[in-house]
């Protein structure tokens, strides 16, 4: 069973590299604001306002007014 | 609204989503008839036809490839390419390097479909194709990760959203899966010879095989169920810490349970049994990880009812969860003395595949086509339901009658009489599993169906909306 000699020692670098990623992250405050990160992702919106061409499929617009009433969150630029 | 139609704002690059989007479709109806005309050929051997082009043998792998790696992996680069654009707010990073991953994925699929059937095959199970081949997908998969990465790396976001690090962590493990696994020796442009030989070849083919599923056909399609759950739920996810806890806990298990495909083989026993026992381990982060999409619904339920993509999606992670029970059991050695070998595995493998990983496709899919084209939904809602119920139906006859089958051939294998002899010839159980035979194959008719129906709903939807750029939000306020 030679093939665990690379098999075994492949798996433990690659957990350490995954280890290196999580340090990373926690160091890089990526779980810094946990509570809010999960609602983010529903104000964006991935309909063109205006672009529906059956009038009855029109975007309810309330993605957009969400987009633009959040601002506690940080911009990346700005930490 | 106003910033949204500025002249001349920098819009999300959505032709590759369209593209991979579509193809995944085109694939799915492919794949899905392949392997219904192998279910036909298990139950009436004559429709081989005596043609080696068209035999079990070499349209087997024709169907685990574009079921997998046609379907499956054109879906999970449209979805990922669509989620780390709008959860990064910028367009993809190379955009170019982009469209050849396209192109290179496709000419991949047609070199499938072209050397398996010819007879072309290292013999290797989920990596059968020819050296040549698979410099391409690693040429195509170096160019995917560049492209995912790149675009993370230019975000705008500071916070990676949880759907990315699961489609990052399935796009490095394959890079790594693949290249060493298919490490051969050429002998002529269409023949090689593995590196590895004997056991050795087994193991490294089961660490590969076992991470294929763990990664290709779990990390990635997590990545699309933190996604479009939540957004087609319009809910934040149950628990977002959870989210993070199942990501870390399931990337450092997943690792180490190959073993499980090698039980009472010459690979030592204790590999075997470490096999097992992490196996066993990936139950928690797994079963962790469905709660989490389950509950996403938690306080709106009533959603589910009127909702047929929320169906698709919540219906699939509850085949997540029972693959992810059943799984670790059939890993127990004494479990697998009886299920290995028998159609129990192949009812394992599709209650994964068809509940799995099709439905959270098709529900991912019926999400982000009509918004490709210009439109809020599909064509035809009421399709959607239809070809809901339809696969439903399909899956369960698929999977029961094939659970039923494997522990009946199990049971028939062991049987002994008192006086050491065996009870069944081998035939015997072959005869006794031709009815579930044709059970299995009049489910995969039905998903054959299902998918049909949603072929033809994305055609009405794309001819009846169009292409339309969604500009990137300039003030990335919830940044």
């Amino acid at each position: 069973m030679d093939i665990l000699y690379l098999l075994v020692p492949m798996s433990v670098f690659a957990m350490l590299a995954v280890l290196g990623v999580f340090a990373w992250a926690l160091r890089a405050g990526q779980f810094d604001e946990i509570d809010v990160v999960g609602e983010q992702i529903l104000a964006a919106s991935d309909v063109v306002p205006g672009a529906a061409l059956d009038p009855d499929q029109g975007p309810t617009g309330d993605a957009i007014e969400k987009s633009t009433g959040t601002s506690r969150h940080r911009h990346r630029s700005s930490t | 609204m106003s910033l949204a139609q500025a002249p001349n704002a920098t819009v999300y690059d959505d032709p590759p989503v369209r593209w991979f989007a579509l193809a995944a479709v085109l694939w799915g109806v492919v794949g899905m008839l392949v392997g219904v005309i192998i279910a036909a050929q298990l139950a009436w051997p004559e429709l081989n036809f005596g043609i080696p082009w068209f035999s079990y043998g070499r349209l087997r792998p024709l169907h685990t490839n574009a079921v997998i790696f046609a379907f499956g992996g054109c879906a999970l680069m449209a979805t990922s390419f669509h989620v780390v654009q709008r959860t990064c707010q910028v367009p993809l990073f190379a955009p170019t390097l982009a469209r050849f991953v396209f192109w290179g994925w496709q000419a991949v699929i047609v070199a499938a479909a072209i050397s398996l059937p010819l007879g072309y095959t290292q013999g290797k199970e989920y990596a059968e194709l020819e050296w040549p081949i698979d410099i391409l997908i690693a040429v195509v998969w170096v160019a995917y990760a560049i492209v995912f990465f790149g675009t993370i790396g230019i975000r705008k976001v500071r916070h990676i959203y949880v759907a990315n690090w699961f489609f990052g962590a399935f796009i490095l493990a394959v890079a790594l899966l693949h290249i060493v696994n298919s490490a051969a020796i050429p002998a002529g442009s269409m023949k090689s010879y593995s590196a590895y030989a004997g056991v050795q070849d087994a193991m490294v083919q089961w660490w590969y095989g076992h991470n294929a599923v763990g990664f290709f056909l779990t990390a990635g399609f997590l990545g699309m169920m933190y996604y479009y759950i939540p957004k087609q739920a319009e809910r934040p996810v149950y628990s977002y810490r959870l989210s993070i806890v199942h990501f870390w806990a399931l990337i450092f298990t997943y690792m180490w349970a190959g073993p499980h495909h090698l039980h009472y083989t010459a690979l030592p026993d204790w590999a075997q049994s470490i096999g097992m026992l992490f196996s066993l381990i990936l139950l928690a982060p797994s079963w962790g990880g469905m709660i989490n999409g389950v509950m996403t619904l938690s306080g709106a339920w009533y959603k589910l009812r009127d909702d047929p993509i929320l169906k698709f999606l919540i219906v699939a992670l509850s085949f997540y969860g029972m693959s992810t029970f059943e799984g670790p059991m059939m890993a127990i050695k004494t479990v697998n003395g009886l299920s290995h070998y028998t159609d129990w595995t192949i009812g394992h493998v599709h209650s994964g595949a068809l509940g799995w990983v099709g439905f959270m496709t098709m529900g991912s899919l019926y999400y982000l086509i009509p918004r490709m084209f210009g439109q809020t939904r599909m064509h035809s809602v009421r399709a959607i339901e239809l070809h809901f119920w339809i696969a439903t139906v399909g899956i369960v006859l698929y999977i029961a009658a094939m659970w039923i089958a494997g522990v009946m051939q199990g049971l028939m294998w062991r049987a002994v009489n008192p006086d050491g002899t065996l009870v069944y010839s081998f035939v015997e159980g072959v005869k006794a599993t031709y009815p579930f035979y044709m059970v299995r194959l009049l489910g995969g008719v039905l998903y054959l169906t299902g998918m049909l129906i949603m072929a033809w709903n994305v055609v009405m939807t794309v001819s009846q909306g169009r292409a339309v750029a969604t500009p990137v939000p300039a003030l990335p306020a919830r940044a």
